[in-house]
């Protein structure tokens, strides 16, 4: 449960971070000297970026043309009559190009990288989406790109592999630890580090130091701000609750952020509790972890007692993290946003009834939210409004759901 | 005076710099670490780093990524590492030691916590890589008021606007990471070392140990021309990864022969 909130609240809840880059206890800029001009660097470009109308107007035309945005908000009419309660809106983010809303931040951080003349883009990802969403923004803007990806993961996400290196990005197999995405993350910052003078790593959630979490959080608002602007043109009012899948928690700060002031919208998280809570083969950070540092900023993470950090697990590969952004662990911290846990079972039955009612195929990560959304919505009344955040398309990970079936492909 | 100023000033007055030498703590076992610390003073070490083993390791080379997965592989826990500082500071009364490592496995019990158990271990400074000076308030007081040195790192990208900030609640040593890089991968060009030994030099009366990308007796006489001291770290976890729980008679001659290349280097000076 969230720890009891003692302090009195700010005014407003959208002005984080504090010029330390924290919020509240969690954030900040835990990395090594070598990198700390280059964050502060970024950072005031960042700050330049945002007070440049020429910024803005490119990367409003990007997401409108190359994009495609606004992404509908659609009410799922079927999914509501099987459930029986509230009424379910989807932010169909599944439909942007690439399949996911991972692009939204790809196409924001590659203009910073062209502002600040930097010539070499990196990036880590664990299923491959991040990784797709930039090579493909690299493609578009023709610099030479390497994706960082743990060898476990190339092997089980060789189509997401095969995409990168058709959009001409080098993908580097790290063998290093468990070959997963925290170590495809270390091994980005290992590069990164050795390549300051021209490279720009695009990170790929609300996460790392200052001011990534909050740069990927502008750039993916995005998603609240049109949801809000669509369900008042739908419905005439704001949602009751708002329902979004958290790894390290981009999409869910996206919908999040633009709300936060809205007392009456209840906003929940949907971690990855894999094979359940009560087993060490989980993804939730805030259920079932402690604050600590670990890429470059301060937040829950999953961690022994000496603050060795534990692996994660999740069916999907993209809430397979034993951390979480810094925002969400505040938002959690005073209260103002829920997080419930899903095992990879309630989420495999989700991904497969959104098929079968609506015709969409959800990625296993948006299936997790979805199996909170069919917990919550049966207990509120026909008259109140959710809107979940469908956050990617399910055709990566069918493999993987025919496995989990027992189905041959 | 302390166990790290007094180093520093008996190599500067022998005319030398300073052989600071690293290990990771319980590599290959913490039942190990005894005779391969004692070999890294028998063969001249002046200052002993100590690795705190962490599962992500994102400053280090592949050598001490595979010294920090051998420690966790062997069950090092954070008590194992106080107790090998503890029994090494009773056995070397006057050598400093120096725990480096990340901010995670440090804060992980409270800042105050990890301050205290190293000041009664007998440590003499810390090193973390990364807690920046813009975020010293999660260490750098909990160290200071425990009375161990918090040893700041100061790089290529370190220019001079930003140096100032760096020295600013330095103590012990100023580290010279000479390379933009992680550990035990590329070597610096010894003028660009030389230019900015210089340049901390103007800037502070702290001594400036030089390390990253140190393999071995030439450079580390080179460089022990210019600079207080020479940090040796990936060359002698290679070793130690080769040889296992045989690795302290390879361990004591190599450290040897950088400690006679830092004396060659201060007869050179003094020729």
């Amino acid at each position: 449960m969230n720890a009891p909130n003692t302090s009195p609240r700010p005014n407003t809840l959208r002005n984080g971070p504090d010029e330390h880059g924290q919020f509240g206890q969690f954030g900040g800029r835990y990395v090594s000297e070598t990198l700390m001009p280059l964050i502060l660097d970024l950072e005031r470009e960042y700050r330049a970026a945002q007070a440049d109308p020429a910024f803005k107007a490119e990367l409003d035309d990007l997401m409108r043309h190359y994009v495609g945005r606004p992404s509908p908000l659609y009410f799922a009419e079927r999914l509501t009559e099987h459930l029986g309660g509230a009424k379910i809106y989807l932010k169909r983010e599944e439909l942007n190009h690439t399949g996911a809303h991972k692009i939204n931040n790809c196409i924001g951080q590659i203009l910073l990288a062209r502002r600040m003349g930097k010539t070499r883009i990196i990036a880590e990802t664990g299923a491959g989406q991040h990784g797709v969403a930039t090579a493909t923004v690299a493609a578009r803007f023709g610099l030479p790109c390497t994706i960082f990806m743990g060898a476990v993961d190339v092997a089980r996400q060789q189509p997401n592999v095969f995409r990168m290196k058709l959009l001409g990005a080098e993908v580097n197999a790290v063998t290093s630890g468990a070959q997963t995405l925290k170590d495809a993350m270390n091994e980005a910052l290992r590069d990164w580090v050795a390549n300051v003078h021209d490279t720009f790593y695009i990170i790929g959630t609300a996460a790392g130091p200052h001011p990534y979490p909050e740069l990927v959080r502008d750039f993916q608002s995005v998603i609240g701000h049109e949801a809000r602007a669509q369900i008042l043109e739908a419905e005439g009012r704001l949602p009751d609750m708002l329902i979004a899948a958290v790894g390290g928690g981009s999409n869910a700060i996206g919908l999040f952020h633009p709300f936060l002031d809205d007392a009456g919208v209840r906003m929940i998280g949907v971690e990855a509790a894999g094979e359940g809570l009560d087993t060490d083969k989980h993804a939730a950070s805030l259920a079932g972890g402690s604050p600590g540092v670990l890429h470059g900023n301060r937040t829950y993470l999953l961690q022994d007692d000496d603050g060795q950090i534990t692996e994660a697990h999740s069916i999907s590969a993209g809430l397979d993290y034993p951390g979480i952004g810094p925002e969400h662990s505040w938002l959690h911290e005073i209260g103002r946003a829920e997080y419930h846990p899903v095992t990879d079972a309630e989420a495999l039955a989700s991904f497969q009834r959104l098929a079968r009612l609506e015709g969409i195929i959800p990625a296993l990560e948006s299936a997790h939210a979805l199996a909170a959304v069919e917990k919550l919505a049966p207990t509120m009344g026909k008259d109140q409004l959710i809107v979940l955040n469908l956050s990617g398309r399910g055709d990566k990970d069918i493999f993987t759901v025919a496995a989990a079936l027992g189905v041959e492909i | 005076m302390s166990r790290l100023s007094d180093a520093f000033a008996r190599a500067r007055a022998e005319g030398r710099a300073a052989l600071v030498t690293f290990v990771t703590g319980g590599d290959p076992t913490p039942a190990d670490m005894g005779p391969i610390l004692d070999a890294l003073v028998a063969g001249g070490a002046d200052v002993i780093e100590l690795g705190m083993p962490f599962t992500d390791p994102m400053a280090d080379g592949p050598a001490i990524q595979r010294a920090n997965l051998r420690a966790l592989g062997a069950g090092t826990t954070t008590a194992d590492l106080l107790a090998i500082a503890a029994a090494f500071r009773e056995r070397h009364p006057s050598v400093p030691l120096v725990l480096m490592g990340y901010a995670n496995p440090m804060v992980r019990r409270g800042p105050e916590w990890f301050a205290a158990e190293a000041a009664r271990a007998g440590v003499d400074g810390v090193i973390c890589v990364d807690i920046p000076p813009e975020q010293d308030g999660a260490l750098g007081p909990a160290l200071r008021s425990a009375g161990v040195a918090p040893i700041r790192l100061a790089t290529p990208t370190t220019d001079a606007a930003r140096l100032p900030v760096v020295l600013e609640g330095a103590s012990g040593f100023l580290y010279y990471v000479s390379v933009a890089g992680i550990t035990g991968m590329q070597q610096a060009g010894q003028a660009s070392i030389e230019a900015a030994v210089a340049r901390f030099k103007a800037a502070t009366d702290l001594p400036v140990a030089v390390g990253f990308g140190v393999r071995g007796p030439e450079q580390a006489e080179a460089i022990g021309r210019v600079a207080d001291g020479v940090v040796v770290g990936s060359a002698i976890v290679d070793l130690i990864g080769e040889h296992g729980a045989a690795a302290a008679g390879p361990v004591r001659e190599f450290t040897a022969t950088l400690s006679a290349a830092l004396r060659r280097a201060a007869q050179e000076k003094a020729a």
